[in-house]
């Protein structure tokens, strides 16, 4: 299968604190991988890097064969790497609606096809839509269509996770980081989120990567899962075999059970 | 999408002013002409505003403006109103530029602040440049119009005519910019930039743009006061100048393009008659139309005549 992200020797030091030794992840197109580690282990940092928040001291991150390592985030995104926020990160004074539409529009901007004098109803790049017709598609997926005239600021807790994930998708992204898609969502609602994320996202044929704290999630979702600690990669295999690992067990597992 | 009745609510007033003003006494030629241009400042504050950014030194590029249209008449002899108007959003763009690289930086109290200062610095720098008349400033050639100078009576309708036209233009082109995705960034950016930054867009560029538009319509602003009253001096790089288009601009509400012009009239009006009433309170009872404002109608005096289309 063809790599679609290669990130190589990803080295991250915050003061005292190793928060990437040595990170190295070849990530295959259209797979689903599931990264796991306590707090503090290193996925986050490894997602800051990949999306240009953050820079490595040392390595190199790859992208379709092209060198991403110091670009902003904005550069990233254009290229076609999402990201979702562990705390969603929404227009609170917009309705959902407008939410997606202001997402919709730089796009539109990014691709030279909403200037001053257009009228703003282009075929969105990747969807060959109006964006109109993208926002409602896109709501519609995520189950949002009855929030589209709230604001994101009095949504529940759930449906703010998945409009910050919508947001990922307007840009119509090739790989997709969520970081921790379901933290702050009850246990039961969970495995519906993720799945209807995951087939939202996989209808549009994306690559995943995402962070997450449940076992049994993981399990049920990766088809592979890198497991993260101390900032090093201690296993990097298909979930079953992973999350048997010994070490895996010890750092990661063990300390949620 | 509602149907967009700005257009054709900007071209009405447009009309009605251009036909109506011909009947208005010289005064009053003079308070609307005066709203013009603080009007313009006030719309660019708005654009601004919208993106949650409060600029506290918008008579810098006001100044700048004035001192533009003054200094073409000064050293080449150039009176033309349109010139001068240009001269003024030339100059005040070009500096913003500049200065935006910098201030675009910045948000909340320090981008105010910031501001505030460099408005501060170019007041200091005129009140010690003899050649531009120090504290006194100096005077406007007498304004023409395509190289036609209006006889004495038709001079004060000459130049309103011509801010008003100026004007609408310049509402009509933000109120087109504000549709534009550009445009509709400004409540992306108060509301949260790393999202707008993580959709692919530089949320400092779109400040940075908005700043310079900001300041050419100050700066046309600035042309356009100076014309008007045929004086200009370094008073009007000062904070409290600053500060009037603040109170227009919090008047007035973001609602609309049209919000800052009524809000300038109404703020002329205020100032006019409680000047007349009371010479040495005046300051009170603007300060008072302001906590009106504020406790009452926090989106400005624009939500009242608010309608869903004409968002």
């Amino acid at each position: 299968m063809a790599v679609i992200l290669d990130a190589q020797g990803l080295n991250k030091r915050f003061g005292a604190v190793t928060a990437a030794n040595q990170v190295s992840a070849a990530i295959e197109k259209d797979s689903v991988v599931g990264l796991i580690g306590t707090n503090g282990a290193g996925k986050t940092t490894f997602i800051n890097m990949i999306t240009g928040y953050l820079k490595p001291d040392a390595g190199r991150i790859h992208f379709e064969g092209r060198d991403i390592t110091l670009l902003p985030p904005r550069e990233i995104t254009r290229l076609g790497i999402s990201r979702s926020f562990q705390i969603p990160q929404l227009y609170s004074s917009l309705t959902v609606f407008d939410n997606m539409m202001i997402g919709l529009g730089i796009v539109l901007n990014n691709a030279g096809l909403a200037g001053f004098f257009s009228r703003g109803n282009a075929a969105v790049p990747g969807y060959g839509r109006p964006p109109e017709e993208v926002a409602e598609h896109l709501l519609a997926r995520f189950g949002l269509a009855d929030y589209r005239h709230r604001n994101a600021q009095v949504l529940p807790g759930g449906v703010r996770k998945l409009l910050d994930i919508a947001l990922t998708m307007v840009a119509k992204p090739r790989v997709l980081l969520l970081d921790e898609p379901t933290s702050g969502v009850s246990a039961e609602e969970k495995f519906g989120i993720m799945q209807m994320v995951l087939e939202a996202v996989r209808a549009e044929g994306v690559t995943v990567l995402f962070v997450e704290h449940d076992m049994e999630v993981v399990s049920r979702f990766a088809q592979r899962v890198i497991a993260f600690y101390d900032g090093r990669i201690i296993a990097d295999a298909p979930p079953a075999v992973a999350l048997a690992d010994p070490d895996v067990k010890r750092h990661v597992v063990g300390q949620r059970a | 999408m509602t149907p967009d009745r700005t257009p054709l609510l900007i071209g009405s007033v447009a009309i009605v002013l251009l036909i109506g003003g011909l009947w208005l006494p010289q005064w009053a030629m003079f308070i609307v002409t005066i709203a013009f241009g603080n009007g313009l400042v006030a719309l660019g504050l708005m654009l601004l505003l919208r993106a949650g950014l409060v600029s506290f030194g918008q008579a810098l590029y006001y100044c700048l403006g004035a001192y533009a249209a003054g200094g073409i008449g000064r050293f080449f002899g150039i009176s033309d109103i349109f010139l001068q108007m240009l001269a003024g959003a030339l100059t005040a763009g070009f500096f913003a530029l500049l200065l935006g690289f910098l201030l675009a930086r910045y948000r909340g109290i320090f981008f105010g602040l910031l501001s505030l200062a460099l408005s501060m610095i170019l007041y200091g720098l005129l009140v010690k440049n003899q050649a531009l008349g120090s504290t006194d400033g100096f005077n406007i050639l007498p304004s023409t119009l395509f190289g036609i100078r209006p006889g004495p009576e038709w001079v004060r309708y000459a130049v309103l005519a011509s801010a008003a036209v100026i004007a609408f233009v310049l509402a009509l082109i933000v109120h087109r910019y504000l549709r534009t995705p550009l445009g509709r960034l400004a409540p992306a950016i108060k509301d949260n930039e790393i999202r707008v930054e993580y959709m692919g867009a530089s949320a400092r560029r779109a400040v940075h743009v908005k700043y310079v538009i900001a300041a050419v319509l100050a700066g046309v602003g600035g042309a356009l006061a100076a014309t008007t009253v045929g004086h200009i001096d370094p008073q009007m790089a000062f904070w409290t100048t600053s500060g009037e288009f603040i109170f227009i601009t919090i008047l007035a509400g973001t609602g609309n393009v049209l919000a800052p012009f009524a809000g300038a009239l109404i703020y002329g009006i205020i100032h006019t008659t409680a000047y007349d009433l009371s010479p040495n309170t005046w300051q009170m009872s603007l300060g008072l139309a302001l906590l009106v404002i504020i406790v009452f109608l926090p989106e400005g005096l624009w939500s009242l005549f608010r309608r869903r289309a004409w968002r």
